[in-house]
């Protein structure tokens, strides 16, 4: 009888699973993981850029500014979430914030700027997903903010919602940009 | 007044469902056959209230009834009429009526073709089905009735979600959840089989046919979902892996799973326990499906306006009948026994391994999609799994799967000769090898593009050469036609299915291989190029809809010079709603499509635009269709029609005797 319980044991995980991601979706915020790079260096890479394979991008070459490396994918239903807010609040130009477009179609990525609005300075096209690995990223989206001396300080996991901005992002960014 | 009346329907049929929930299992039980005999008159009644509540929905949206509210969320009095019924089931109340009004009605059509089946099946057959629409029932009245009233009265509607003013999402949902629904079906017999004990070759044969058509549906239904996104959504994708595409994706894949199993069961008599399981985990997902659908916990393009309190009523609801279910599994499953035995090679073991590999394929899609849920759930962050993911893990579990489709057929019952199906399918390796590599070298392709090119041909020559020695057995002493004739529609149905997961698999192959996408800023005049067509941006007109504004382009497709086709995408602008949509223009072609869709426009007047070539993009539609004739076949079969053309009750325990014919498809 034993091996025939199996079955409804399996389910029982399954339900509370769905049960505390009920509970989570009144009170759903994104959460804060943390991550080992905080505070260190951001892994030095160099990448081709979604509009143009020739043009490469590295880290270096935004050092002396504080800057936001946005992980996206056309593919990823959540990203919808902030790239609004993102596309706001790149208009008031706080500061660079570069796109870094992970395991994604090259096509599907402009796409997705074409008609969504690009509120990249320039995006990062990794389309195998090596430097995300060095990056850590566990899922997409993912936000880094980078300081002058091109260390991670912060990372948002998940979309950026109007709270996190407000909150912590803004504060943190106003902070870096004096030091 | 009607509104109300449709309210009261509703509840009538919720009072039918619930006797029909509980005395006729009662009667089962004790051995009652008056209380048993009210089953079908109570499935009848339940159908005919959700009919009435329905119509009176369907006929509040054609006289745009704004006083209801979900009338007035979803339609308008300038949307033509077809799409002002099928915006019935353009919201989340209205598509569950509709699957209330499918349940009922499959509830209905097992009591109509259950002549033959003895008393107390039919009573508890009825029954649960019955419980599953009290569950339905209730939650439609409690927390998303349709029929509620706005206290004041829009002068007009909000109108309908311009993605769904198409004709495909008028039947696409239909289908879709005639092939959920229809599993119910198939658990119905099978928690019946579980009360009452009797897990023989006769319930697998009731339940086959039910099955093949819930399957078949749902074929259709996933289909006319992903030939929706293909034009619809504007960019030639026609599967994203979405959370609500796995949810149908995954019955899919378990009901496939089912089909063998049954046909296992039917045959030999084996693996009872297993095919029970099945039964009961298809249509577990399929309520799975609608939790993840309704209840807000994934975000996903498909999902309607959630609510928490849904969530928890549809939860609860799938702890009772999915935990029930199992429970009721674990208690009676033990005393079922095994069966007969089988070898190591044989047909029962080859539709074993497919089952372990549709099942594990299950289970990495179920993981794949619930897991953000359950990193969310666990406090870990939110994020999407997408395409990379379940494209690395569901390719290489389908290759052996599709190695097996043409292995199986040509391996014995019992006691298969390892020897044999060699030799029977040395040619057809070789051939197919053979072709696949002269594809693969003139085309340059990829090693990716020739794998699925072999598996193609294994797959579609290898059921062929099935068929056709089925044919020539008795050649010479029997007329073609009569060979024909006495091959079984069941086993066409399966040679058929096959070959149209080979054609499906073929043109998916090369779409995914081969296709040639170029994204461009154009201005009339200007010329892009892809897959060696020319596509010259005409002229761009003003167009005015019913209730849309639109931009229609004038596209001139060329090859060499040559002139092949004008196509005309719009960009719509919809003026109720006030949202822009994209209407891609198609020129559908044996060999390849021609897609062309607008983008956005720019200050100084260009157009992003989208040209693609997509070879064989057809084949991947008709490989469905093909598969999905195949599950009407089978169901067809002329051993199933037999009792529903006999009235007559059968004895219990009459079966016939298996002709040899029969007994290998």
């Amino acid at each position: 009888m034993k091996r025939y319980l199996l079955p409804f044991g399996l389910f029982l995980a399954l339900a509370s699973t769905l049960a505390l991601g009920l509970k989570r979706v009144d009170a759903s915020d994104p959460q804060e993981i943390p991550s080992p790079l905080i505070g260190k260096a951001t892994p030095a890479f160099t990448l081709g850029q979604l509009d143009d394979p020739q043009k490469q991008f590295s880290p270096q070459n935004l050092r002396g500014q504080v800057w936001l490396l946005n992980v996206w994918a056309s593919w990823c239903t959540s990203c919808r979430q902030e790239h609004a807010l993102l596309v706001d609040f790149s208009k008031q130009g706080v500061l660079p914030i570069v796109g870094f477009n992970y395991q994604d179609e090259r096509e599907a990525g402009r796409k997705w700027l074409n008609d969504r609005g690009n509120p990249y300075q320039l995006t990062a096209f990794d389309a195998d997903g090596r430097v995300g690995m060095d990056l850590g990223v566990i899922g997409v989206p993912e936000t880094f903010v980078i300081d002058k001396q091109g260390r991670v300080r912060y990372k948002v996991t998940g979309p950026i919602t109007p709270e996190i901005l407000k909150d912590k992002l803004l504060p943190l960014i106003k902070e870096l940009k004096r030091a | 007044m009607t509104p109300e009346l449709g309210n009261v329907a509703l509840i009538l049929a919720l009072g039918l469902a619930s006797i029909l929930g509980v005395l006729p299992i009662w009667g089962a039980h004790k051995g009652d056959a008056r209380w048993m005999a009210l089953a079908r008159p109570l499935a009848a009644g339940q159908f005919l209230f959700v009919v009435l509540a329905f119509g009176i929905l369907v006929s509040a949206f054609v006289n745009n009834d704004f006083s209801v509210s979900y009338v007035a969320g979803n339609s308008n009095s300038l949307l033509p009429v077809y799409y002002r019924v099928s915006a019935t089931w353009g919201g989340h109340e209205g598509s569950l009526l509709l699957w209330q009004l499918m349940l009922t009605g499959w509830t209905f059509a097992v009591a109509l073709f259950s002549r033959s089946l003895p008393q107390p099946t039919v009573a508890r057959v009825l029954g649960v089905l019955g419980l599953i629409s009290v569950g339905f029932l209730s939650f439609t009245l409690f927390t998303s009735n349709p029929f509620e009233r706005n206290l004041v009265v829009p002068p007009d509607g909000r109108d309908l979600n311009p993605l769904l003013q198409d004709f495909g999402m008028i039947i696409h949902p239909p289908m879709l959840y005639m092939g959920y629904v229809g599993f119910s079906v198939a658990f119905a017999f099978a928690i019946a089989a579980l009360i009452g004990g009797h897990l023989d070759a006769a319930w697998a044969k009731w339940s086959r046919p039910w099955t093949l058509l819930a399957w078949m549906f749902l074929t259709l239904g996933i289909l006319l979902g992903s030939f929706w996104a293909y034009y619809e959504l504007g960019w030639g994708g026609w599967w994203f892996w979405d959370a609500v595409e796995n949810a149908s994706f995954m019955p899919w894949l378990v009901g496939t799973a089912l089909i063998h199993s049954l046909s296992v069961t039917e045959k030999r008599a084996s693996f009872k326990n297993w095919t029970v399981l099945l039964a009961i985990l298809a249509f577990s997902l399929s309520l799975l499906g609608t939790f993840l659908v309704r209840s807000g916990v994934l975000t996903s393009v498909h999902a309607f306006a959630s609510d928490p309190k849904r969530g928890l009523f549809i939860l609860v609801f799938l702890l009772i009948v999915i935990g029930g279910s199992l429970v009721l599994y674990a208690w009676r499953a033990p005393k079922v026994g095994l069966g007969g035995r089988f070898a190591l090679f044989s047909r029962e073991s080859m539709l074993m391994l497919n089952n372990v590999f549709l099942l594990v394929t299950t289970g990495t899609v179920l993981l794949g999609t619930l897991y953000p849920l359950a990193l969310d759930a666990f406090g870990l962050g939110k994020i999407s799994v997408g395409p990379p993911y379940f494209e690395s893990v569901f390719v290489p579990l389908m290759l052996p799967v599709l190695v097996l489709i043409s292995v199986g057929p040509y391996v014995a019952w019992k006691e298969g000769s390892l020897q044999r199906a060699w030799l029977e399918l040395r040619g057809v390796a070789l051939v197919s090898i053979a072709l696949a590599a002269a594809i693969a070298v003139s085309a340059k392709t990829s090693v990716g593009v020739a794998t699925g090119l072999l598996l193609a041909a294994w797959i579609i020559l290898g059921s062929v050469q099935h068929l056709a020695q089925r044919l020539k057995a008795g050649a010479g002493r029997t007329p073609f036609v009569q060979r024909w004739r006495a091959v079984p529609r069941a086993f066409f149905g399966m040679v058929v299915a096959h070959v149209g997961i080979g054609v499906f698999v073929l043109g998916v192959t090369l779409v995914k291989g081969l296709d040639h996408a170029q994204d461009a800023s154009m201005k009339e005049g200007d010329t892009v190029s892809a897959g060696g067509y020319a596509f010259q941006f005409k002229s761009l007109e003003k167009h005015k809809g019913p209730n849309y504004i639109a931009g229609r382009a004038t596209f001139e497709v060329s090859r060499g010079g040559q002139h092949v086709v004008t196509l005309y995408p719009e960009k719509r602008f919809y003026v109720v709603q006030r949202v822009p949509m994209t209407e891609a223009a198609i020129d559908r072609g044996l060999t390849r499509d021609l897609y062309v869709s607008m983008g956005e426009a720019t200050p100084d007047g260009a157009w992003g635009v989208r040209v693609q070539v997509k070879p064989f993009m057809g084949w991947v539609w008709t490989g469905c269709l093909v598969m999905a004739l195949g599950g009407l076949l089978a169901a067809t079969d002329r051993r199933y029609r037999q009792r529903a053309a006999q009235p007559v009750p059968s004895k219990p325990h009459h079966t016939a005797p298996l002709r040899p014919s029969q007994a290998l498809s």
